[in-house]
């Protein structure tokens, strides 16, 4: 059984069908890639594994159990955490209060602990600010902030909205590194990416959207070599 | 750059600058009057030695801070919740007179047994937390009610929907417990003045003040320290992020208008002890100068709330007779203007308009028409 699993999700913003009929498998320890151009979808597909949007048709799984209907807080609870596009830190809590609120659902001090410990060895950055007020961080600790926020839930899959962007490249992948880091220490990782390079370096597979519906699936390697994905996403 | 000089010597902003200059003039110009009355030359200042002694000065500043510690207890519970559902819940004035007006009853029972000066602070306590339960308990069927079925309609639509509630518990209340006024029981401790630090000063309003000082500390302490206070604040910097984070939204919500109901039924009951009378109404004024003081101290703000609450009562107190009443106006009141006291609303409104006009975003707060709109 996949840890996750989309089955031909529809979703609508008004009369806009944003996502036709999606379907999308990602097993247990995976980093699956999803790439696609601006506007194809990418985001919609996080917000509505989050409970953010509701499927119009189709079926959300994780574990085989039907999220769809199920309200944000209860699907983080159920172990999907969601580091949402553009960051949104808290910005005038500080970065242990923003951690602490990653971990909001969860009862086991010890465990918390555990974790901040964890994600202050992942971001040295972070523990150097614990303090500090979060909307004074740099748009970097801001990311690094925003992941070890999302792994407070101690989830086991972490949806990661462009992760890289407005990153410079040696952040990027420092950035990247930590998710492997991440990955190896046994999350599993859907992995929303505009660089499609640095995507597929860390994926084992990955999807193609536009404009609302899966144009490509594979391995990443295969990916990689398919001409279109290397005109449209690599720049060759 | 045509444009630019256009917009900045427009004809409103023209006006407005009058605006500005002619109230600090009439502030200027007041305060002096009043500071110079009585003074052999009209170029000697000898205020205190004037017809107010330092006494009646001090008399206005602690009967301010009386008033205004109770719009900071009211002005919180709209701050707190237009901070998460960027809403004013204008039905929060008439919470404050639920509370108030509900544990009247017990106090005059109170009042009627004996106990209230058998045991003054016991009962205060026991009328103080029913005030807080009854307002909470109201607070908490207006949010189930009134506001939340409407969470994602038109952001008018709810602010009608709380026009509509605050007239729905105005008239129950004057249904139920009629149009008069009640007269409050009075507690024989709390008359007369204590002195502290060689100054009389009223019990009331040294009760007044210590209780809800205390009470906005606890709420405070509550808003800083505690989970639930830190999910607050992160719900009202992002609903949506917040629920990403496994915060119940709507727990929070109802928290938030529990909390903020509480301050205000403690409010009304703090309130009475200084007026000592209720009435199905009591409302509707403090509940606008709360809100008066919440959009004074930047609405969303919680430590805005308390010192714009605070401010303006102050400001309310001493302001009548520090600029109104030497406001001489050459023909019509050379003397200065008569009975300012009667102006205070005055002062309180011209205050907000002031605010909105020149500092939307209050004393501490964000600009208030960029966020979130
Ligand atoms: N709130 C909204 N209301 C209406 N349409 C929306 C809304 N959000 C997204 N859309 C539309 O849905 C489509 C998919 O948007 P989405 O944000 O999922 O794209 P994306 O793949 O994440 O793009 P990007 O790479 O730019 O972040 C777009 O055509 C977008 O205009
Ligand atoms: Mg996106």
């Amino acid at each position: 059984m996949a840890l996750l699993e989309l089955e031909n999700v529809h979703v609508y913003y008004g009369n806009i069908h944003a996502l036709k009929g999606i379907s999308i498998q990602v097993e247990e320890g995976e980093v699956v890639a999803m790439l696609g151009a601006n506007g194809a979808g990418k985001t919609t597909t996080l917000r509505t594994i989050s409970g953010l949007l509701r499927p119009r048709e189709g079926r959300v799984h994780l574990r085989g159990e039907s999220i769809d209907t199920m309200p944000p807080h209860v699907i983080v609870h159920k172990g999907v955490g969601h580091a949402p596009e553009g960051r949104r830190i808290f910005a005038r809590l500080t970065v242990e209060e923003n951690l602490m609120m990653g971990a909001y659902a969860r009862a086991d001090p010890h465990g918390i602990k555990e974790d901040l410990d964890r994600v202050f060895a992942l971001f040295p950055r972070l523990k150097e600010r614990i303090s500090q007020v979060a909307g004074t961080l740099s748009g970097g600790e801001q990311q690094m902030l925003a992941i070890g926020r999302a792994l407070m839930a101690r989830p086991r899959i972490l949806l990661l909205d462009e992760p890289s962007m407005g990153l410079a490249p040696v952040l990027v992948e420092q950035i990247f590194e930590t998710l492997k880091t991440i990955n190896t220490q046994g999350t599993t990782i859907l992995l929303v990416e505009q660089n499609a390079y640095m995507a597929l370096t860390i994926a084992a597979r990955g999807y193609v959207l536009q404009t609302g519906e899966i144009a490509l699936s594979g391995k990443a390697a295969e990916l990689q070599a398919n001409e279109e994905v290397r005109r449209a996403y690599l720049g060759g | 750059m045509q444009r630019s000089f256009l917009q900045r010597f427009s004809i409103v902003g023209l006006y407005l600058w009058g605006f500005r200059i002619s109230v600090l003039l009439i502030v200027v110009w007041g305060s002096f009057g009043t500071f110079q009355a009585g003074c052999p030359s009209v170029f000697t200042l000898c205020a205190f030695k004037s017809r107010y002694s330092a006494d009646v000065w001090l008399d206005l500043l602690v009967y301010g801070l009386s008033q205004g510690s109770v719009y900071a207890l009211i002005a919180l519970g709209y701050t707190m919740v237009y901070g998460i559902l960027r809403m004013i819940n204008f039905a929060h004035g008439d919470v404050f007179m639920a509370g108030a007006y509900t544990a009247y009853y017990l106090a005059a029972a109170f009042g009627r047994a004996g106990f209230l000066n058998r045991h003054p602070l016991l009962s205060l306590a026991a009328v103080l937390a029913l005030a807080m339960i009854t307002a909470m308990s109201i607070a908490l069927v207006l949010e189930r009610v009134a506001y939340r079925p409407l969470r994602r309609a038109p952001r008018l639509i709810p602010l009608i929907s709380a026009i509509g509630a605050s007239f729905f518990i105005e008239y129950a209340f004057r249904g139920f417990f009629g149009s008069g006024f009640q007269a409050y029981p009075e507690w024989q401790i709390f008359k007369g003045e204590w002195a502290i630090a060689g100054v009389g000063i009223l019990r009331t309003q040294a009760v007044v003040i210590v209780a809800a000082v205390a009470l906005m500390v606890v709420l405070y302490g509550f808003v800083m320290r505690t989970k639930t206070g830190t999910a607050m604040r992160a719900v009202s910097e992002d609903l949506e992020v917040a629920s990403l984070m496994g915060i119940d939204v709507d727990r929070v919500i109802v928290i938030t208008f529990g909390i903020g109901g509480a301050a205000a039924g403690a409010a009304g009951v703090l309130y009475a002890l200084v007026f000592k009378q209720v009435h199905f109404f009591m409302g509707f004024f403090p509940g606008i100068k709360a809100f008066t003081a919440a959009v004074l101290g930047g609405i969303g703000n919680i430590p805005g709330a308390m010192l714009g609450g605070v401010f303006l009562g102050i400001f309310e107190s001493m302001g009548p007779i520090l600029i109104l009443e030497g406001l001489r106006v050459p023909g019509i009141y050379p003397g200065g203007i008569p009975a300012p006291y009667q102006l205070k609303d005055v002062i309180a409104f011209t205050m907000l308009v002031m605010v909105l006009i020149f500092r939307p975003s209050g004393i501490l707060g964000e600009r208030l028409a960029t966020k979130k709109a």
